[in-house]
């Protein structure tokens, strides 16, 4: 078992690596490249899976890349917290690319050159598995660089006037994370000598306390900035939205998740000693709040619901900041929840811009009679995003809340209102989009769409006349059933909640035991 | 480990000279900023490979003994290639700015813009009805070049959201706002 799952460990990376460059080679086929990407994407999916019920089984797995040992060579690790990302982002990756692939077949206005498109997405998938296994603080870094040079090329495809502009905001800032980042890896080598993060783990930890202070703060704001954490948040707004439906959806779900990932693994790896659990807390708390009162003040849906992204990454920050292994489990759960359900989001989104010509609140109206399919697929995870009971993100904040508590401490209460109130206007946020946009009859509308009008008004004459009505305007099958995969998946978050937080409370406990990871890494020795 | 302090000194300046830059609306200048924190950063990870002899041996002395640490360099390697590649990305970007807008400067976003102005032109419709007292008609036969731009209420209005509100097609609320307050008052005198 173990044999196997060192073989599979790497795969996660090699394969969309492989497929990048075949869907380079392929660029004429494009049908060919399609099949490849997705045969790709799906094997990483099966290996995640298998890499999960492995390594929850054996416990964390180390692979020497290169045949050198650890702390000479590279290492990758898959302990439990980063094989249940891999799993998730692997689903999100895989239906986002049907997703993406039926849209790019069904339009022809060329906006999205899919030569291009396939192999920047794989590189993307390779940087974020690459990301979650690193074992050292410099591949980390390479996994980082890897999905933002995609993401660049993602973002600006096409390269419209629009999206240039979004892209140099975008660019720019994840420069300058970048080069924060950068700054804090060689400033942490001067201090210890290593990169490798089991043996930064006991360095650390014996510098003086202002040193610790000065590395600790550097690397949380490279990642808060990728993270989108507030202050360090507005860009996310500006940029996300111009991108391609598809973009965005995988951005949203997976991009700021991967500096949530390299957040948790900071504070709980590296710098166990140095708390910063005050400042990261009020962070949480002024993220939740500005981006919530960010998306009531727009008009567009895109835009709105890049705002509750930004919010909702207090939740998580929340549960990390609290710093204990209750907490710790409910902002894993709660990230695995978000990731899915911002996705299913945005995609619905995507079918919206693609049903009613836009996504703006001012001229849409009416979806709710006109696709009630599509209305679904958007109400499910809009309603699990603010957290109505059945669904997964109450469970996600009761889990958050329940753990604020344990501490018993003015701080954490002050931020269980917080959420609670940011929790409520996401409520508000959505049902008054949703009432905008499926509700209403279309002409109400500010700006009203002459085609949803026209249509709106041929169905009420059907229908007063007794005939069966049908829809003029359809959405591609694999695009609407790519969307109802991930609704899917955000309910079977509730259904499946037990085994979920179970495991999120193993790789939580996993977390708080740092020195297992060391021993797991080094060989049995390091104590 | 003691470092040459020339070299810390021109780490310092780079960083320096970098972060203006890069605060500058001048996309030029942002990629020109990156350029030198990049070759900042690069710079501080060689030197924390330390002074030393070339990490080599001849086969015979295995001692480490006076060698730089190698392992900077091999890092240092890997950081100058990635920002190679991302300067040709963002010059590419800056070029395709400048074809498509032919300005080398930062856009305004203009979401960002239609929230800032409908409160703005809120705050007028709500305004006008109470303050209406100008002299003036609408539009000035010869606009002064150069002079601030007041609104109606002699407050200073923003150069850019005022040319954005020009160009763009009137905002839902400026068309709203009127017939309605106006409906309001005869209503509910």
């Amino acid at each position: 078992m173990t044999e196997l799952l060192a073989v599979l460990i790497p795969l996660p990376v090699l394969l969309p690596l492989l497929g990048a460059g075949l869907a380079l080679v392929l660029s004429k086929h494009s049908r060919t490249q399609n099949v490849v990407s997705i045969v790709i994407l799906s094997a990483v999916m099966v290996i995640a899976f298998v890499l999960l019920f492995g390594v929850d089984r054996e416990g964390a797995q180390v692979v020497a890349i290169g045949g050198w040992e650890p702390p000479a060579g590279i290492v990758l690790v898959a302990d439990r917290l980063s094989v249940l990302m891999l799993v998730v982002s692997s689903m999100v990756t895989l239906s986002v690319l049907i997703y993406a692939l039926s849209q790019d077949a069904s339009d022809d206005s060329n906006e999205t050159p899919i030569s291009v498109f396939n192999p920047s997405y794989l590189v993307l998938c390779a940087g974020v598995a690459n990301a979650f296994l690193a074992g050292d603080l410099f591949n980390l870094y390479v996994g980082f660089e890897m999905l933002l040079l995609a993401s660049y090329v993602l973002l600006t495809l096409g390269a419209t006037a629009e999206r240039i502009r979004a892209g140099v905001t975008y660019v720019v800032v994840s420069l300058v994370s970048s080069i924060i980042f950068l700054t804090a890896i060689g400033v942490i080598y001067a201090a210890c000598g290593t990169v490798n993060m089991a043996q930064l783990s006991e360095r650390l930890g014996q510098l003086p306390a202002d040193v610790q202070m000065i590395l600790h703060v550097l690397l949380l704001l490279g990642f808060g900035i990728k993270a989108a954490i507030f202050p360090l948040s507005f860009w996310l707004p500006d940029s996300y939205p111009t991108a391609p439906a598809p973009v965005t959806a995988v951005f949203a779900g997976l991009l700021t998740k991967v500096g949530i990932y390299a957040i948790i693994r900071t504070e709980t790896l590296l710098f166990v000693d140095s708390s910063l659990r005050v400042p990261l807390l009020i962070a949480a708390a002024l993220t939740m709040l500005v981006g919530i009162l960010g998306a009531i003040a727009q008009s567009e849906i895109k835009r709105i619901v890049s705002f509750t992204l930004v919010s909702h990454i207090g939740y998580m920050l929340f549960g990390v900041a609290l710093g204990t292994t209750f907490g710790l489990a409910a902002a894993i759960y709660y990230t695995v929840h978000h990731i899915i359900v911002q996705t299913a989001l945005f995609l619905a989104i995507g079918l919206v811009e693609m049903r009613g010509g836009s996504t703006s609140t001012k001229s849409l109206g009416g979806l709710m009679v006109l696709s009630p399919a599509l209305t679904i697929v958007f109400f499910l995870p809009a309603l699990n995003l603010s957290g109505i009971p059945p669904f997964s993100g109450f469970i996600g904040k009761v889990a958050l809340f329940a753990a604020g508590f344990e501490g018993e401490d003015w701080l954490n209460v002050t931020l269980i209102v917080v959420g609670t109130v940011t929790s409520l206007l996401t409520l508000y946020v959505i049902g008054r989009t949703f009432n905008l946009a499926f509700w209403r009859d279309p002409a109400d509308a500010e700006e009203p769409t002459e085609e949803l009008v026209a249509e709106f008004a041929e169905r009420k004459q059907v229908l007063q006349a007794g005939r069966k009505w049908t829809p003029t305007i359809g959405v591609p099958g694999p695009m609407f059933w790519a969307a109802t995969g991930m609704v899917v998946a955000s309910l079977a978050l509730t259904v499946g909640a037990e085994p979920l937080w179970n495991l999120s409370t193993r790789a939580a406990e996993n977390l708080s035991e740092p020195l297992n990871y060391v021993t797991q890494v080094l060989g049995g020795d390091a104590t | 480990m003691s470092l040459p302090f020339v070299l810390v000194l021109a780490m310092g300046f780079l960083f320096a000279c970098g972060i203006y830059l890069m605060l500058e609306r001048s996309l030029t200048r942002v990629l020109l900023g990156f350029i030198l924190l990049g070759n900042g950063v690069n710079l501080l990870i060689v030197l924390t490979a330390g002074r030393g002899s070339a990490p080599l041996t001849d086969g015979k002395h295995l001692s480490t003994v006076g060698m730089s640490d190698p392992l900077p360099q091999a890092l240092v390697l890997t950081a100058i290639v990635i920002t190679f590649a991302v300067t040709a990305f963002l010059l590419a970007m800056i070029y395709r700015s400048w074809r498509l807008v032919r300005a080398d400067s930062l856009q305004d976003d203009a979401a960002d813009l239609q929230v800032a102005i409908t409160k703005i032109i809120d705050s007028e419709a709500e305004a006008s009805t109470e303050y209406d007292d100008t002299e003036f008609g609408d539009e000035a036969e010869s606009p002064i070049v150069g002079a601030v731009d007041l609104d109606q209420d002699g407050r200073r209005v923003d150069r850019r959201v005022a040319a954005y509100r020009d160009a763009a097609p009137e905002p839902a609320a400026d068309r709203d706002a009127a017939p309605e307050s106006a409906a309001d008052r005869e209503d509910k005198p």
